[in-house]
């Protein structure tokens, strides 16, 4: 194997320069398999659909989480996966309440209002829509989420009842009760009445990204309506 | 386990390597010269190492050199060559003689992350990181390697979300001890991933080449959703403020589109965001992909676009299209083999 230096360029700057403040764990808790949701105070104002930068020491550079709790809740939800052989999220599995954190102001333009609209996301690409959702801007929004087990539909209760039939869910591996047996890419491409107009938002991988987007223009939907979040 | 190379490693890993065997200090150099300068592609033929030495570093490693597996021969003379990096994992790099010089565009990444809407890599998704080694094998083994006058990394991936390695590639390159080659020589280019590029910008010399494509915000995220996180106004605004040494070339790139950007209004505004800054401008003909909403500008819409930014002072060319009977333009390389991507589990 060739020597690859694991390091990608989405990470933030030096802690002084990106405004790092310290804070303290909440809670950290393990919701799937290398899985979690971590909590810390609110402290400044977000919107939803937006990123904060964290680490675990200054030393390493932050990288992004979605916000995954409502704008006017207590506390920041981040949920994140662990990537086996990454610099910082083996650390932050390791967190414990009261630990210290570090993390940036809120930035990003992943927005959306409450016209009527798709969001669709796969693993834990959930986290913007849930934020948005839990401000108050899923009322009139379809959502499909992706994800290889059923344990990765997270929050699957909460959409199943907020959303109700505007809310699917996909497993590629395993089969479960109101789970679409396949992609979500195939669940979008039997839907025939999939709708041109309004907005659809996509969050996730770099390749359901492009997947998803390639199918909505080839169903005409126009690109200037497609935005998309990658996870880098 | 699989045998290490050591072609790509800098002076410091090859002191490592060096220190991990016994040996003294400036075997490091010794270890550059041959694998740089003299390019040779066995360790038998280092011949200033000690047998021995030479013996052990062929038990644990490789020197590292791989042939392109396939070449694509464009009847201006351009030359698309694919290389393996990995099993069923290729690259391409492509070779562009013009008269007075010639170019290789260079790959960083197997595929990218970046899932920009014009891109035949970005429809691949991201398929690994290329190792500094594995960048500069592209040179090293490309048959016209000797006549490479400039270095553009403008190929499959974006450079700087693979820095570290992007870096170690630079160093080889520039570095006395390896190709001996001058950064003026070498353009990066980037879509704007801050960070790294305040890294870049303070680590090397070299040229950096930052993809436009739209004034406006809103336009630009529709076609390149990195816009979301790191927007051109701040992208430009650490151009502006980043001591951009007089010899430093920074450019844009903008791929113009049909109806979409090539308005007088986007002139307009793009002189207007471009303000204070030293620079220039490349037009570059749209290569339709597969399946693309988006389509070149006439040739006549990019005059006038070019007159525009012209008469506002800024530098602007017309980037010549390069081998588009084999689809080599830099930033759209790809092939339909590599297009095939395995099907993503999500
Ligand atoms: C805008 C944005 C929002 C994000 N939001 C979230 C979120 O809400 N939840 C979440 O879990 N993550 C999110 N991420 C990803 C996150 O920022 C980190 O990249 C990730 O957690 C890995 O961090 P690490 O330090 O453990 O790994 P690193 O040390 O950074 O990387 C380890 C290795 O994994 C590789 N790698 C990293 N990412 C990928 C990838 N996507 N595909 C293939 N290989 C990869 C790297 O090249 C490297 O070799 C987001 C990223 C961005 C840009
Ligand atoms: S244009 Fe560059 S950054 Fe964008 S998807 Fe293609 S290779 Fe990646």
């Amino acid at each position: 194997m060739a020597k690859r230096r694991a390091t990608s360029g989405a990470l933030l700057g030096s802690s002084d320069e990106t405004g790092l403040r310290e804070t303290r764990v909440t809670e950290n808790i393990e919701i799937a398999a290398g899985v979690f949701l971590l909590k810390y105070p609110r402290e400044r104002d977000f919107l939803p659909g937006q990123v904060v930068g964290i680490t675990v020491d200054r030393r390493i550079a932050p990288r992004y989480y979605s916000i995954s709790s409502g704008k006017d809740e207590e506390f920041v939800d981040l949920l994140y996966d662990v990537v086996p052989g990454g610099e910082l999220t083996p650390l932050l599995a390791a967190l414990r309440g009261g630990d210290l954190l570090f993390v940036s102001p809120p930035s990003g333009a992943f927005l959306d209002g409450d016209e009527e609209g798709w969001w669709i996301a796969t693993g834990t690409g959930i986290a913007p829509f849930v934020s948005m959702a839990k401000s108050g801007l899923g009322g009139r929004k379809h959502l499909v989420h992706g994800s290889r087990l059923a344990s990765g539909l997270y929050y699957r209760k909460y959409f199943a009842a907020v959303l109700k039939e505007r809310y699917v869910s996909c497993c590629t591996k395993e089969a479960g009760d109101g789970i679409f047996s396949g992609r979500l890419t195939a669940w979008l491409g039997q839907q025939e009445d999939l709708p041109t107009s309004g907005r659809f938002l996509l969050c996730g991988s770099a390749e359901m990204v492009v997947d998803v987007r390639d199918l909505l223009i080839a169903r005409g939907v126009p690109f200037g309506n497609i935005s998309s979040e990658i996870y880098f | 386990m699989a045998k290490e190379p050591l072609f790509g490693r800098t002076i410091e890993e090859l002191g490592e390597t060096a220190r991990r065997f016994g040996q003294a200090p400036f075997v490091a150099r010794q270890l550059a010269e041959w694998l740089y300068r003299k390019r040779v592609d066995s360790f038998e033929r280092m011949a200033n190492l000690s047998k021995t030495f030479r013996a052990s570093l062929a038990e644990e490693h490789v020197v590292g050199l791989a042939p392109p597996e396939r070449t694509t021969i464009s009847s201006d003379g351009t030359k698309k060559y694919l290389f393996a990096a990995g099993p069923g994992r290729f690259v391409e790099a492509a070779f562009i003689p013009e008269e007075r010089r010639a170019t290789l565009c260079l790959s960083t990444q197997v595929g990218c992350k970046m899932g920009c809407l014009f891109c035949m890599t970005g429809k691949q998704g991201f398929q690994g990181q290329l190792s500094a080694g594995e960048i500069l094998n592209q040179l090293r083994s490309l048959p016209e390697s000797d006549r490479i006058t400039n270095i553009v990394y403008m190929g499959m991936g974006e450079p700087l979300d693979n820095l570290a390695n992007v870096l170690s590639s630079i160093e080889v390159l520039t570095a006395d001890w390896g190709f001996a080659l001058s950064p003026r020589r070498i353009t990066v280019s980037t879509i704007g991933i801050i960070p790294a590029m305040k890294v870049f910008l303070e680590r090397t010399d070299c040229h950096l080449a930052v993809s436009l494509h739209s004034p406006f915000e809103d336009e630009r995220r529709t076609l390149m959703p990195v816009e979301n996180l790191y927007p051109l106004a701040e992208v430009l605004g650490v151009l502006r403020e980043s001591a951009i040494a007089r010899r430093r070339r920074v450019s844009f790139e903008y791929i113009m589109f049909g109806g979409l950007n090539d308005t007088p209004r986007h002139a307009k505004e793009l002189v207007r965001v471009l303000d204070g800054i030293r620079c220039r401008v490349n037009l570059i003909h749209f290569h339709p992909i597969p399946g693309t909403p988006l389509h070149g500008s006439s040739d006549e819409t990019m005059l006038g676009f070019e007159r525009r930014l012209k008469e506002s002072g800024i530098i602007t060319t017309i980037r010549k299209s390069r081998g588009q009977d084999i689809m080599a333009a830099c930033g759209l390389l790809s092939t339909k083999a590599l297009t095939s991507r395995p099907q993503a589990d999500y």
